[in-house]
């Protein structure tokens, strides 16, 4: 994964790149998950009141998280947002490989969402990062252009990992390809039964989602194939580790 | 799509639908042939010269052991398997990179972090850079970037690079194009069975020249810059077959929003949708890379029509390389197909905020806009414009609402300028917009299709209604996001611009 997510912050618990992979690194073909099915849905308003992001005696993890998961308070958005809400096009003229304009980047992350569909901005006004470590989506999420400022952006602003319903396939792709965020699909529709600011816990291993806000738990789609890419870091790492491309 | 939307019926022009393990059309087009262009070999920077790729086998139609789809034959012989199905990852080699201002820097960036500062690029004639997106802007940041992109051309000795110096005025640089899809195909870069990668969503308009061509992000790039391949999954296809005459006030662009309306924004993800039927035969190229343009709209990986004489004809004084086209076999196997009677197909629109929000655009007649947006990779070409032109001329009226033009490119500005609308008495496109009382054609580039710096031409900075020949209308899209974006053709764009409503276009065509 990328070193952003391995920096601790308040919100966010990574506390391992570990993950095993059902496909060995010297395979020669990698096979990501294979979207299929798809249900129409023409809106894109999805208006969540915020439950209380303070955990309940009864939401307290049992455990510590496990070597394989994500913790944090997630934000909650609905079907088709697309790249233009995750990070509007007069932002695009900062160069996501230049640090100092990197940062700037995560500053604007979904600053693109309606108002009045998400009246809980995704990054408190003066602030650099968000509060929010873990997005919860409906279908098709990153739909729109292949511009990788999107996950970039993302993964700038603090967030580690995306569960969606579906996914579009390039933000996928640019997802797994740099390593800024962890791509999750839900089995079932997470989104409707989840708000902005409940406190959740993403266990890879176990592939499920727990709710510890509403002592609720759902069950993940599994990695698959893509995971020895995701592990490696990358294409870059996960090609020198199948010396496609000689090592740095 | 709400069966109320499309009436009598939502599909009543939509024959068949059925889920098939093959589709009988002749097995005679599997043949391939290698095509040889007359262009003339010459060393300026407008021809496109790639040496022949002779160290990569093509795959014949006697090696195929299984039948196989048009896309599925492109990653065949790419990647130097003699079979292939959906679902596998390959490695594929690349023909043609493309980047442009917004995602060449940071494809750069990475290029130089982990190749190495002072690394080559794997081919420097078969990396094309665009300035397009944010040309004509103060914004320093967007200034800057073309410079990284001049510097790493100039490092490189990148071949095709089609620079802007002076922002004052356009036409001052003979090398500048415009927006990078539309300049991919004037200047030859796009070929018939080969593999075309951007850092531009809308890359897929190329497969309207039957080759493989799709979107990639700046890392992607970066490691294709370094290493001329890249890791690709091999996707299903869907076949779309448009059958029947296409009526004199529609264009492409319904075709396409129509198909998108049917399957969702999400119907084609990760699937090509291959274009077949009497009815894409009849479309030129223009109107072919429209339709493939938009397959991003509906999730598509990539778009694709079979190649054919309209196809070598337009490519006959763009190119010298020698391509190979392919076709689906016979006895291919499509994960769906569908099948359209276009000539009782009506003028649509989709409304805000979503591609596949399809509606008649007689049904929105009640729905007053602000402004006209004609332009960008979708509807900003040269029979774009004379599509436009030929709406006006017809109605004799001047515009309600203010009416943006945008022309994609240096060439489509100078063809709106020169070039004479039929049954005019010699007027050009300009000449009738500007009777029409449209704004004067603006510098070509992306313009305000995906809004842009705060001052770039036409952007949408107050929460305004537009009807527009582009490609996506999600929240903000063409800058402010309460705006609201009617997705439409051409006809349908000038026609609302008369009447300073969603109009459909036989009000003035008919």
């Amino acid at each position: 994964m990328a070193a952003t997510l391995l920096t601790p912050s308040p919100t966010t618990i990574f506390t391992s790149t570990t993950i095993k992979p059902s496909l060995s690194l010297s395979s020669p073909t990698l096979k990501f998950p294979f979207y299929t099915t798809f249900s129409k849905t023409l809106t894109t308003q999805h208006h969540q009141t915020p439950r209380a992001t303070t955990i309940s005696p009864r939401a307290t993890p049992s455990t510590t998280p496990s070597p394989t998961s994500f913790h944090g308070i997630c934000y909650v958005l609905g079907d088709n947002i697309d790249t233009d809400q995750i990070i509007p096009a007069e932002h695009l003229t900062l160069v996501p490989s230049k640090p100092a304009e990197y940062e700037k980047l995560g500053s604007f992350a979904l600053c693109g969402l309606p108002s009045a569909t998400y009246p809980t901005p995704f990054i408190q006004p003066n602030k650099t990062k968000s509060t929010f470590s873990i997005l919860i989506a409906g279908e098709n999420f990153g739909c729109g252009s292949s511009r990788e400022h999107a996950p970039v952006a993302l993964g700038a602003a603090g967030v580690t990992a995306v569960i969606a319903e579906s996914y579009a396939r390039i933000f996928f792709r640019n997802s797994v390809a740099t390593g800024e965020v962890y791509p999750l699909e839900s089995e079932g529709r997470v989104c409707d039964e989840c708000r902005t600011g409940d406190v959740v816990t993403i266990e890879l291993g176990e592939s499920r989602l727990v709710n510890h806000t509403t002592g609720k738990e759902y069950k993940l789609k599994p990695i698959g194939d893509m995971g020895p890419v995701i592990e490696a870091g990358g294409i870059f790492a996960y090609a020198r580790a199948t010396q496609m491309i000689p090592s740095q | 799509m709400a069966s109320s939307t499309i009436a009598p019926t939502p599909s009543s022009f939509f024959v068949d639908k059925k889920d098939l393990g093959f589709s009988a059309f002749p097995s005679t087009t599997s043949q391939i042939s290698i095509h040889k262009c007359k262009k003339p070999i010459s060393k300026m920077i407008v021809s496109v010269m790639a040496p022949q790729q002779s160290e990569r086998k093509p795959a014949t139609s006697g090696s195929v052991k299984t039948a196989m789809t048009l896309t599925e034959k492109i990653f065949s012989r790419a990647s130097e398997k003699p079979q292939l199905s959906p679902g596998e990852n390959v490695w594929v080699n690349v023909d043609i990179l493309m980047t442009h201002d917004v995602c060449g820097p940071g494809s750069i960036g990475i290029f130089k972090k982990e190749f190495g500062e002072n690394a080559k690029v794997w081919n420097r004639e078969k990396i094309v850079i665009i300035p397009d997106h944010y040309i004509f802007t103060t914004d320093e940041r967007a200034n800057r970037n073309v410079d990284i992109l001049r510097d790493f051309c100039q490092e490189q000795n990148i071949k095709y690079f089609y620079d802007i110096k002076d922002l004052s005025n356009f036409k001052a640089n003979p090398d500048y194009k415009g927006v990078c899809h539309v300049a991919l195909a004037q200047e030859g870069h796009c070929r018939p069975g080969e593999v075309l990668l951007g850092t531009d969503s809308h890359t897929c308009t190329a497969g309207a020249f039957g080759q493989f061509a799709t979107g990639i992000g700046n890392t992607d790039a970066g490691f294709v810059l370094g290493a001329g391949k890249l890791l690709l999954k091999v996707p299903p296809t869907l076949r779309f077959v448009m059958d029947g005459e296409m009526p004199d006030y529609l264009l492409a662009k319904d075709l396409i929003l129509q198909i998108i309306g049917e399957i969702s924004v999400a119907g084609a993800t990760y699937k090509s949708m291959e274009f077949i039927g009497t009815t894409v035969d009849s479309l030129s190229m223009e109107e072919r890379m429209t339709l493939c343009n938009m397959v991003v709209e509906a999730g598509g990986k990539n778009g694709v029509v079979p190649a054919d004489s309209t196809t070598f004809k337009y490519l006959e004084d763009k190119t010298s390389v020698a391509y190979e086209p392919v076709y689906s076999d016979g006895q291919a196997s499509f994960l769906s197909e569908y099948r359209f009677d276009i000539s009782k197909l009506e003028p649509l629109v989709a409304k805000p905020h979503s591609p596949d929000n399809r509606a008649l655009a007689r049904e929105c007649k009640d729905v007053k806009i602000d402004r006209v947006y004609i332009g960008s990779c979708t509807g900003g070409k040269t029979e774009d414009f004379m599509a436009a032109a030929k709406v006006f001329l017809a109605s004799g009226k001047k515009v309600k609402v203010p009416t943006f033009l945008v022309p994609a490119t240096q060439k489509v500005w100078m063809d709106v300028y020169s070039l004479q609308v039929p049954g005019s008495g010699g007027k050009t496109c300009s000449q009738i917009f500007e009777e029409a009382g449209c704004d004067t054609p603006a510098s070509p580039s992306c313009g305000a299709c995906l809004g842009g710096p705060r001052d770039t031409y036409a952007r949408m900075n107050e929460p305004k209604v537009c009807v527009s020949t582009t490609n996506r209308n999600f929240p903000g899209r063409m800058g402010h996001k309460e705006g609201q974006i009617y997705l439409a053709s051409p006809y349908t764009a000038a026609a609302s611009a008369l009447t300073g409503y969603v109009t459909d276009p036989r009000e003035f065509l008919q």
